[in-house]
Formats: C-alpha cells, structure tokens, sequence
C-alpha cells in the first residue's frame, strides 16, 4: 500500500485561542516496501501526520468542503481518507500504529489476553481459542520473546523494554501492511534502543511491508532508513535519502536536529583535508576510510 | 476535542476584568448573587443586567462564549418558564386587566405568570452568566490562591487551609493532564481495533476499560511522583511558606468595588421600597 499525503494541514483546537498550527501544507508519498523515517525537532507535527495515517485525526471537514481549493488529499493503499464512507477498522487493520510510550497502553491480566485484543477486535468473526493462540504466540516471537514463559505473567511484572514489545506484540499481531511507530526507542537504554532497531529490521524483513518510523535516533536512521523526511514547525523540508540528507549538515543543525556520528566523523575529517563521500552508514564508511589506506593527517 | 467540552473555561484575554483581584472577584460574586436574590422587581433585576453587561464588555469575552453558559443549562431555563407559566396563579392583579389569558384544564396562563417565569428566566441566567465570567476571566491558580486567601481566618480554628488550597490547584491542575491522557490512550486502543465509540454494549464496555485501567495507573503514578517530588523539596505546606505572586490591589479593584456597592445598594433599597412590584 501506497502513502499519499497532498497539502495537508492540521490545527488544533481551530478556532479557539489555543489554536496551535501543527500541519501546514505537508506533501509526502511513501512507496509500498519503503522503510521511511521521519524527523524534526520535538512539537514539528511528526507524530501528528502519523495519526492521520490511520485515520485517528481527519481531515477537519471544513477542509472537505473547501477541497477543490486547498486540496488536501490522503490516500492509504485503496483508502481514501477524505472520504465519510471510508471503513476506518478495515483500514486500521491494515495500518499498525504503535504510539510512542506504548507500554503505557496495556490493560490484561496476562500478555496472551494483552496481545489477542486486537487480534480479536478485528477478527471478521470470533476467532477460536487455538487460532488466537497460534497469532499471538507468532507476534510474541516476532518480537523476540519466549512466548512459553511469558504468556500468564501479568504484562506488569515485566520489565521496561519487555513491556514495550508486548505492546509492539499487541499491534502487529494483526499483521498489518504498514507498520507506523512513533519514537519507539524513546526511554529505553542503549541496549534497548538497539534492540528495538533490530526488531524493526527484522519485522520489515518478514513481517509488514512497510515501516514508517519517528525517531531521533540519526545513526539508526541512517542505518536503516530507505528515505527520510524532514519536519520544521509543520512542514517538510526535505524528503530525501541518509545518503542525500546528511549533506546538508548545517541545515539540519540549524533546524535543532542531530547529525549521525558517521556525518561527523566526515565533517571532522573534512576539516582536515580528508574528503570521504559515504551513504552515512558504519559499514560504507569504515571501508571508505579504509580505502583511502593508510594517508596520515 | 475532550478538552474543549469541560476546561476550556478560562479565556484567555488581558483586559480591566481579568485583572481584578482575584479575592476580589469571588466576593463580588457573592455579591451579585446576593444582588439577584434581593431584587425582586424589573428595575432592579435591570440594574443587575445592567452591571453585567458592562463586565462583560469590559472582560472582551465573546458573546458565543457567555451565551454558551447558558445553554448548559438551557433544559433549566425552559423547564422553569414552562412550569411557572402554566402553574404560577397568582391571587392578585396588579396590571389590572383579565389576570386569566388561556385555561386548559389545570393549566392556566396568566399575565402575571409571564412575568414571572420571564423574571425567573432572567435571573436565571444573569446567575449563570455572572458566574461563568468568573472563571472566564481567572485563571484556577488565581481562583485557588484567591479562595485560599479568602479562607485564612479559619486557620484561627486550625482547619487546614493551605492543605484545602493545594489539593484543590493540584486536582484543577491534573485535569488538562488526564484529558490528554485520556486522549492519547483512547487513540492507542482505537488502532487497536477497541470499538469505544461504536459497537454492541458489551464490546465497549470491554473498550472503556482497556481506556480505564491506564489512565487509572498513570493518574497514581503521577500522584507518587508529585509527591516525592515534593518530598525530595522538603515540601511542608503552610506557616512559613512565601508566595511568588503576592496578591496585590490595584487602582482598577476600587472602581469594581464602588460599581458593585452601588448596584447593592440601589437593589437593597429597592427591595424595601419597591418601585414597580411584581
Ligand atoms: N492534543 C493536542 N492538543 C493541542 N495541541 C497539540 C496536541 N498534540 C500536539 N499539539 C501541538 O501540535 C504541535 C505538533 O505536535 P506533535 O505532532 O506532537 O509534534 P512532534 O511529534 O514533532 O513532537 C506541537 O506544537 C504541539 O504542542
Ligand atoms: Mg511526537
């Protein structure tokens, strides 16, 4: 399923002196088997575009009936999200949203029954108790956790980055096309970070399509990331690859965001006189380094 | 959008309202209320519009916003003009004139029962109103600090104030915060299919409960966390404690002042001297 977003704009509490402009006129298209990133400083309106994604903000109506003007559009896949007669369970089965904190969404008594509810909440008719089983002992996998000793413990008595997956269990049970996350490292120890990347790989490897992801995390996005999009107080600068994006250090430290430790190494050397031209990941730039061989500065 | 339902009260403006005392503004609602109690004829009930007319516009609210006070209790006014028109039977007529318009079985109405329920209506709502501007124009942290103010000579009988006081900002203070919460958790159950605001009865019991169960541990986590915060500040309520925003009169407090004591005291009179009663 494709992404098409088209001058889209968001504001909250419209129409009140609260009102806080969180979109403004942003245009993205995310190709089916993309692993997109997006970035920006915190309140850029990243997590806002995310929840139209699966329909939980809409287009506010006032726009539908000004849309021949300002023609926002969002299509997911076959889904046409200005649409009134959209199915938004249907199209929430196919789009996985885990939000950031996720583990602050649990509620069971037991991980089986914390990762069957949406299993069961969009199942067509009620699943039997083996077919629950058998998808909820896959995502527990999925996720890298020992289904046999976990599946009674209440999901409390878990620890933080167990907790996590669980709620990341909870979501892609479904097996959803696209899976959208929302600064899923965020809180976690290094070792959790990293672990939580890996699972993202793994699940883009084998288990949805695609992956649209929020993070802060630049070596992990120029790790894995197919392109990247930029947001600055609602609007998307770049749409760009690591490779591409990165280039433009300057601008992304302006705009209060980090550059990759590999994008710094480059601008460190570059002051030296050593030009390295990488795609920003470790691997391609150990071994351009290494291919320069052995030239001191 | 939850917010905007319960505690989007506070508008938020500078002008000659919002910048009266806040202690001030609680004892000249008192006031007015007691005004609206004492007026018991048009003129006075006039006066009492009157005065208000000019808060409001002095307090630069929209008039969407004050009518919107009244229509949370709009099933009130009406309830009250109904009853009142159809069962008010008077036993004198002042207007001269046949005191019986319309009769139908028990219900009967006539011109002093218009009056009246139109008196009572407009009392109704200059209440309402006037008690809205309040917290349109105060901020709850004024409206606590103002209120804690106001209760300080009970500390004399050592009942505990300043406890009163903070349990109430920090509760004023938790609603925005478990609003958004509730938001946010409502959207993470809802893309996990929850049907919190569609479906059968069963099914979205099952969904306020999937809402219910983390709000309620993040609304605890949150209390133990504030309070070892204080804690760890060696927090100990009242006696010693300074403020960072003393209250303070200002040139404007007067002029609200001898408005309001003026109203009063022309309602006072009228209500021993009636000019045209009802
Ligand atoms: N529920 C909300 N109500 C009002 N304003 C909001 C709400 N959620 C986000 N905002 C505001 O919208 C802007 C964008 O927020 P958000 O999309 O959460 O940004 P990000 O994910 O980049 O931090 C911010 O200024 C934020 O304060
Ligand atoms: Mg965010």
């Amino acid at each position: 399923m494709r992404i098409v977003a088209e001058h889209l704009s968001y504001i909250y509490n419209a129409k009140s002196p609260f009102a806080v402009k969180a979109l403004d006129d942003v245009s993205l298209t995310v190709e089916e088997g993309e692993f997109f990133g997006l970035i920006g400083h915190t309140g850029s309106g990243e997590s806002t575009f995310v929840q139209h994604l699966n329909g939980l903000l809409r287009l506010p109506s006032s726009l539908k009936r000004r849309k021949k003007k300002d023609g926002a559009t969002l299509t997911v896949g076959e889904f046409d999200l200005t649409s009134k007669k959209t199915n938004f369970r249907a199209l929430r089965r196919k789009v996985g949203m885990v939000f950031q904190y996720p583990e602050d969404q649990l509620f069971a008594e037991t991980v089986l029954d914390e990762v069957a509810y949406g299993y069961k909440n969009f199942a067509e008719k009620r699943p039997d108790r083996e077919e629950t089983e058998r998808a909820v002992r896959e995502a527990v996998e999925a996720v890298g956790l020992d289904y046999e000793s976990v599946k009674d413990m209440s999901p409390f008595d878990l620890s933080g980055g167990q907790k996590r997956r669980v709620a990341i269990a909870g979501v892609i049970v479904t097996k959803p096309e696209i899976l959208v996350l929302d600064e899923p490292a965020a809180g976690l120890d290094p070792l959790g970070k990293r672990e939580v990347m890996e699972l993202l790989h793994r699940l883009k490897e084998s288990w949805c399509k695609t992956v649209v992801v929020v993070s802060h995390d630049m070596d992990e996005i120029a790790e894995n990331c197919t392109r990247v999009a930029v947001f600055s107080e609602g609007r998307v600068e770049y749409v760009l690859p690591p490779a591409e994006l990165f280039k433009h250090t300057e601008e992304l430290l302006r705009l209060g965001l980090d550059i990759p430790l590999t994008a710094k190494l480059v601008l460190a050397l570059k002051e030296r006189g050593v030009e390295i031209d990488c795609d920003y990941t470790a691997e391609d730039f150990v071994s351009k380094v290494l291919a320069r061989g052995g030239r001191s500065c | 959008m939850l917010k905007d339902v319960s505690f989007g009260q506070y508008y938020p403006v500078k002008s000659f309202v919002h910048n009266l005392d806040p202690r001030l503004k609680i004892l000249f609602l008192i006031g007015y209320i007691v005004a609206i109690f004492l007026a018991r004829e048009f003129l006075a009930l006039g006066a009492c519009a009157l005065v208000l007319i000019v808060a409001v516009l002095c307090a630069r609210i929209p008039l969407g916003k004050v009518l919107r006070a009244v229509k949370g209790i709009l099933f009130l006014v009406i309830f009250t003009a109904v009853v009142n028109l159809f069962f008010h039977s008077g036993d004198k007529v002042y207007w001269g004139g046949e005191p019986v318009l319309w009769q139908w079985k028990i219900f009967r109405i006539t011109q002093e029962g218009i009056i009246f329920s139109a008196f009572l209506v407009l009392r109704l709502c200059l209440l309402v109103i006037g008690s809205s501007l309040l917290t349109y124009t105060t901020t709850p942290v004024a409206l606590t600090d103002g209120i804690e103010s106001l209760l300080s000579p009970l500390k004399l009988i050592r009942f505990p104030v300043h406890a009163l006081a903070l349990i109430m900002s920090i509760a004023l203070r938790f609603i925005p915060i478990l609003l958004d919460e509730t938001e946010r958790i409502m959207n993470a159950q809802k893309a996990r299919g929850a049907c919190i605001d569609s479906g059968n009865l069963f099914r979205r019991m099952k969904a306020i409960v999937s809402v219910l169960i983390p709000l309620l541990l993040s609304a605890i986590r949150r209390a133990d966390e504030l309070g070892e915060a204080m804690d760890a500040r060696c927090y100990s309520g009242g006696n010693a404690r300074t403020k960072y925003k003393k209250l303070r009169l200002t040139w404007r407090d007067p002029i609200a002042f001898s408005v309001l004591a003026a109203l009063i005291a022309g309602v006072a009179v009228m209500f021993v001297f009636p000019v045209f009663p009802i």
